[in-house]
């Protein structure tokens, strides 16, 4: 079987600006693959050349083995797509919003009332189906969007930050939302800006700079050797004053990189001078496997260390 | 896949959403109303009651006789006597008097003598329609008093004229049926641009685009709501110009209906063409504002297109309301049938498919 999603050397391109840069990607059938990056770095334009809602400038992406440039008309009925503004009618109640979209996608009325049904069981919206999108909370709003970008019960889903702004425990159902489906064998392309998220996903794509800098299960990007960098080891600092302490930290000379994480400091230090850390803090560093985060940091910090020794 | 694949939902969904602001419909059946009391009550193209001065230098009976017919006509409204010159000038400067009558001191003798007397009149020449209104009732007086000082029995060419169709020249029967057509363009042109260019805004029409809905799909579920509210706005103005100006329509009511059709679907495509270009409201408020100022100077509906540059006749030429205002003075006034109208119709039907194709072409550009 073919993958889902598959995009080979795909570049987007606005006049001289290179949004997406040769990237290439596939996904299998009820994957969810988490895209991360910083703002601006390509994400959102990767998605929206895959959905055509943006040209592609060159190399080739194929979604359900059809072609997105070519026969995108036939893609369209088997995907779906959550932007970052949900695509609501505000004024329209969460019923309406969905008779809508399955009318947009030409679902019989007999279809429509099996969908509606079973929508509205995943979702939990019963008791909002008949108040406008306009007074939904962030949570239903989200919930309702994805609702109705499921309503015609398409085979790929796109969603743009579908977090973005909600609570946690609204971010939490909407994630065992995603899960739910992918389990039915719906596949999904996500991006995030949160890493907690990235981690769930069962597998990532960092876009930096337009390009994909790194991609691969959770557990293999955090063995990459560029995260990893030879002679070099991680450790967790705990101690009470951490803001004075990463100053001192960051400071001593065998210390790559140093960041707050929680109540402890997490620093990438060359092997040697585990001992000569301990001396300079006071305090026994714990050895510890890079976090997701660490990796993308690691990652950034070297492609602008090589950018500058050019 | 259809053509108009999604102009249904979009159809019904258009029509919750003006069920759901009422403001817009009300805004659209209240405008004409107000409109239609500006333009019909307070507007009057006819001339009448010009403040007028008068210096009669040597009061006589010939020159109160003189004065007494001005007095009888509706043009002048003698406001005041003065005594010299210098006062006469005064009182039009400072616009008291837009007209002065000024009768010389040989006057009387001059009539009696048949010697050939004069009569000014001076005329502010500062508001065009008045001075030229007042030159022709003065000139037309003069006449008649030469002819009745003459008393040479009938005079030996009698001027007849008739005023077809209006015979009354009532300001309310040039303008309103004008009126519709202005009206109902710019209406039309705003509601249907906002309703895209909000969709635009909100990101909705963005998610369309990833939906199996056809450009023209969209467009004809947004245009049919607005024709339709602009069909009614049309039987709504032509309700109260008929009850309450009491204007006739001489002509059939369904060639004007059945020819209103083209008219509102190129100003629905005019819209749209907007909302192609427009990335805000405000944006697409303004180009519709653009769009208004022509088709109510231009369009004939205040001042004739023939007294306008070659260039200017041109333009008049594309905008539809110019045809569509003939068609309703021609239904309305002359009683103009099908038969007399039907190349407006032809014109308007040929604007409203260029616009709706280009508008479907600039989408399908925008959308892919």
């Amino acid at each position: 079987m073919p993958p889902v999603i598959e995009t080979r050397e795909i570049s987007v391109r606005f006049g001289a600006f290179t949004a997406v840069d040769r990237v290439s990607l596939t996904v299998d059938r009820g994957e969810v693959f988490g895209l991360l990056g910083p703002n601006g770095s390509g994400k959102t334009t990767l998605i929206k050349s895959l959905c055509g809602l943006v040209k592609i400038s060159g190399g080739e992406g194929r979604l359900l083995g059809l072609d997105v440039r070519a026969e995108a008309p036939a893609i369209r009925r088997r995907i779906g797509y959550m932007s970052q503004r949900f695509g609501l009618y505000e004024d329209l109640t969460a019923r309406e919003n969905l008779e809508f979209y399955s009318g947009v996608y030409g679902l019989t009325a007999e279809r429509y009332t099996k969908r509606l049904a079973s929508v509205v069981e995943l979702t939990a919206i019963t008791p909002y189906l008949d108040r406008r999108a306009s007074q939904l909370s962030g949570g239903w709003k989200q919930r309702l969007a994805l609702g109705c970008a499921i309503v015609h019960e398409p085979e790929v889903v796109f969603l743009d930050e579908p977090t973005a702004g909600i609570d946690p425990v609204a971010r939490r159902a909407l994630w065992d939302l995603v899960f739910q489906l992918s389990g039915q064998g719906v596949t999904f392309l996500v991006t995030t800006h949160y890493m907690d998220e990235a981690e769930r996903c069962g597998r990532v794509g960092y876009l930096y700079n337009s390009t994909m800098v790194a991609m691969g299960a959770v557990e293999e990007l955090k063995r990459l050797p560029a995260a990893n960098p030879p002679g070099t080891a991680r450790y967790e600092i705990t101690c009470p004053n951490i803001t004075e302490m990463l100053a001192t930290v960051r400071a001593l000379p065998f210390v790559r990189e140093a960041t707050i994480f929680g109540q402890s400091i997490h620093a990438l230090v060359e092997t040697a001078a585990a001992a000569a850390l301990a001396a300079a803090t006071g305090v026994a560093p714990r050895p510890i496997e890079p976090s997701l985060e660490d990796v993308f940091v690691t990652l950034t910090n070297r492609i602008l260390a090589d950018r500058s020794a050019l | 896949m259809s053509l108009f694949a999604g102009a249904w939902p979009m159809l019904r969904k258009e029509f919750v959403h003006l069920r759901r602001d009422p403001g817009t419909v009300i805004f659209a059946l209240l405008i004409p109303v107000i409109q239609l009391i500006i333009f019909g009550f307070a507007l009057n193209m006819n001339v009448r009651q010009i403040p007028t001065v008068v210096y009669d230098q040597a009061p006589s009976q010939r020159s109160r006789e003189l004065i007494a017919r001005f007095r009888s006509t509706d043009t002048f409204a003698l406001v005041a006597q003065v005594t010299s010159d210098a006062e006469l000038e005064h009182e039009i400067r400072r616009g008291h008097a837009q007209a002065a009558l000024k009768i010389p001191y040989d006057y009387a003798d001059r009539v009696l003598a048949g010697r050939g007397a004069t009569v000014q009149l001076l005329v502010d020449g500062s508001d065009s329609t008045v001075s030229s209104a007042a030159l022709n009732v003065f000139n037309a007086l003069i006449l008649l008093e030469n002819q009745r000082l003459a008393r040479a029995g009938p005079p030996i060419v009698e001027a007849r004229p008739a005023v077809l169709f209006n015979p009354a020249t009532r300001s309310p029967n040039f303008f309103v049926p004008g009126l519709v057509a202005a009206l109902v363009q710019i209406m039309v042109i705003i509601l249907v641009a906002l309703s895209v260019v909000r969709e635009r805004e909100r990101g909705t029409l963005e998610q369309l685009t990833v939906t199996p809905v056809q450009p023209l799909g969209v467009m004809l579920g947004k245009m049919i709501p607005y024709v339709t509210l602009g069909f009614l706005e049309i039987c709504w103005v032509l309700l109260i110009m008929r009850v309450v100006f009491a204007v006739p329509i001489h002509g059939s009511l369904a060639t004007l209906l059945l020819l209103a059709v083209p008219f509102l679907v190129a100003s629905a495509g005019i819209g749209l063409l907007i909302s192609t270009r427009a990335n805000s409201q405000a944006e697409a408020f303004q180009m519709a504002f653009g769009t208004m100022l022509p088709s109510i100077f231009l369009s004939g509906y205040i001042f004739p297109i023939n007294n306008m540059p070659a260039q200017f006749q041109l333009v008049s030429k594309i905008i539809p309301t110019t045809y569509f205002i003939e068609v309703t003075r021609g239904v309305i006034l002359r009683g103009a049938g099908l038969a007399d109208l039907w190349p407006n119709g032809a014109v308007l039907t040929a604007m409203a498919l260029a616009a709706v194709g280009l508008a479907a072409r600039q989408f399908h550009r925008r959308l892919s």
